[in-house]
């Protein structure tokens, strides 16, 4: 009995062994893949589109909601000190440096990741991907190195764009409905923001957008392979799901690794 | 050209089930496929018929020793040598692994656009001229999910044909048709097969109508593998195991009284 779960350790820790090299591997060929010719621009544009601008929408209301709801928290708690002035500098960094590249990493894995996996887990169970390696065309330049590109521009891209919405749904709570001063919202930004923490918001949403796309496509990859997930349409779901997991807490741990290392 | 297409040398391959125990799948097997002719590997469902398959093209690799397509190892190349020995094969899947976004044109034409330098126009050209000769022509734009079964087997393969393969390899090939559609699927095949003087390896449980087209048969039984020349051969073997398997799959053989004498 005690022989029998020490060797079911020992054949899980191998397991995740086996795991982690796989998706090293992999993480390897995607990124070989986009620096292979022939570059695949129109499918390249197709990717971008679907993750960046099909995900326009969902980071519109998140980062309009957050930045309004930081516009409001923010009044109330520094009203306490008197110092609604800094009501500017507070949203914006905790917009700049963090929520911005989380929430926006979160919003991507949720949208974007989630039907990448599907995608590429429904391929790989319906023999699609097979029939790509028995054609020798290779599957990582065809389909999975232009999703890598796309994510990889276009997460800091909208985690920009998240920072901006933020910012101004900030605006409209503190100043427009709370009554602090719009100059002292904006001269705020002006003299606490450097560079340093715009770069360190764009360098987490590279990491992160590299996190999603690497875990989602991975996963939907390796459907075929991943210990108690089943088989057929249940595996894809079952697997999509722990992508979605995955990546979000992925997202998360690198979030206070990066700042720990970083800031 | 070589006579021999494939060849498996003291070929082992076995999975790890979850709990850590070991299946073997392929125990030692030892056979070759003659190049130009038709094979017929058979068996029952879960005897690693579809891993042979794999084997053959790289998509699995062997445990233990050597598989050679055209005299070459292929158990031992990688990469882009891998990639030019696959040029020479074509695939029709069990479920003809089509590309589900793309049209039936596109799917067939992908082959073409991927590994060939030619203009749009003589893709064009061989595609539809392919598309005719498999009836298929007036659904080229059609998505696979509008296809019926026989039209899917049929557009992979279109598909499989287009870059003018060596050796052709079926995988179950007739799974979910009705009779009349699987007889017309057979014909088509060795109507094709003639057509371009490819090796052919057709995986199938369909027995004993895969027969007909079969210059070879090799039973796969518990890891072992066990090859006959003709379709007679097999139901005429003495050994239990097929002996088991002939009655399974094709009922009692009754013979005359004159034979038994």
């Amino acid at each position: 009995m005690q022989q029998n779960s020490i060797a079911r350790l020992g054949n899980t820790g191998l397991y995740v062994i086996h795991d982690l090299g796989r998706m090293g591997l992999y993480l390897l060929q995607a990124m070989q893949g986009c620096f292979r010719r022939p570059f695949r621009f129109a499918e390249f544009l197709r990717q971008m589109h679907f993750i960046g601008v099909g995900s326009l929408v969902v980071i519109f209301f998140t980062a309009a909601s957050t930045g309004m709801v930081l516009g409001l928290q923010g009044y109330y708690t520094l009203h306490k000190f008197g110092a609604e002035g800094m009501l500017g500098s507070a949203v914006s960094l905790t917009l700049i440096m963090e929520l911005g590249p989380v929430l926006t990493a979160l919003m991507v894995a949720g949208r974007a990741g989630s039907a990448m996996c599907a995608e590429i887990g429904i391929m790989r169970i319906s023999e699609q991907i097979d029939a790509l390696e028995c054609m020798a065309v290779n599957p990582f330049r065809y389909m999975i190195s232009p999703k890598f590109l796309a994510a990889l521009v276009s997460v800091p891209l909208l985690t920009v764009l998240f920072d901006v919405i933020g910012i101004a749904g900030g605006y409209v709570a503190g100043v427009k409905l709370m009554g602090v001063n719009p100059g002292s919202y904006f001269e705020g930004m002006r003299t606490s923001v450097t560079n340093h923490d715009i770069w360190l918001g764009v360098v987490k949403s590279f990491v992160f957008g590299l996190l999603v796309v690497w875990i989602c496509t991975g996963r939907g990859y390796f459907v075929h392979q991943i210990r108690g997930a089943g088989f057929g349409a249940q595996s894809v779901s079952r697997v999509t799901t722990q992508a979605v997991v995955l990546s979000s807490i992925s997202v998360l741990v690198f979030d206070y690794l990066l700042t720990a290392i970083l800031l | 050209m070589n006579d021999i297409a494939i060849e498996f040398k003291g070929v082992e391959k076995s999975f790890v089930r979850e709990d850590g125990s070991r299946q073997v799948i392929l125990d030692k097997v030892n056979f070759t496929i003659p190049a130009g002719k038709t094979t017929v590997i058979a068996g029952g469902s879960g005897q690693g018929k579809s891993v042979t398959l794999k084997l053959v093209l790289g998509l699995m690799r062997a445990d233990r020793g050597q598989i050679f397509v055209a005299g070459r190892e292929s158990t031992r190349i990688r990469g882009r040598e891998l990639e030019e020995l696959r040029t020479r094969f074509g695939v029709l899947f069990q479920g003809a692994a089509l590309f589900d976004s793309l049209t039936v044109f596109e799917n067939v034409a992908l082959p073409l656009r991927e590994r060939t330098q030619r203009t749009e126009i003589e893709i064009r050209e061989q595609v539809l001229s392919t598309l005719e000769q498999l009836e298929l022509l007036g659904h080229e734009e059609k998505f696979p999910a509008q296809l019926s079964g026989g039209m899917k087997k049929r557009a992979g393969l279109a598909r499989a044909l287009q870059l003018k393969p060596e050796i052709m390899l079926f995988d179950e090939p007739t799974t979910g048709l009705d009779p009349v559609m699987t007889q017309e699927i057979y014909q088509l095949f060795a109507r094709t097969q003639k057509q371009m003087g490819y090796t052919s390896v057709i995986v199938s449980h369909d027995i004993p109508k895969v027969f007909n087209l079969a210059d070879q048969v090799i039973v796969l039984n518990n890891g072992e593998m066990d090859v006959f020349t003709s379709p007679e051969a097999i139901q005429w073997s003495q050994k239990p195991h097929i002996k088991e398997f002939v009655k399974t799959t094709m009922g009692e053989i009754y013979q005359s009284h004159l034979v038994e004498q």
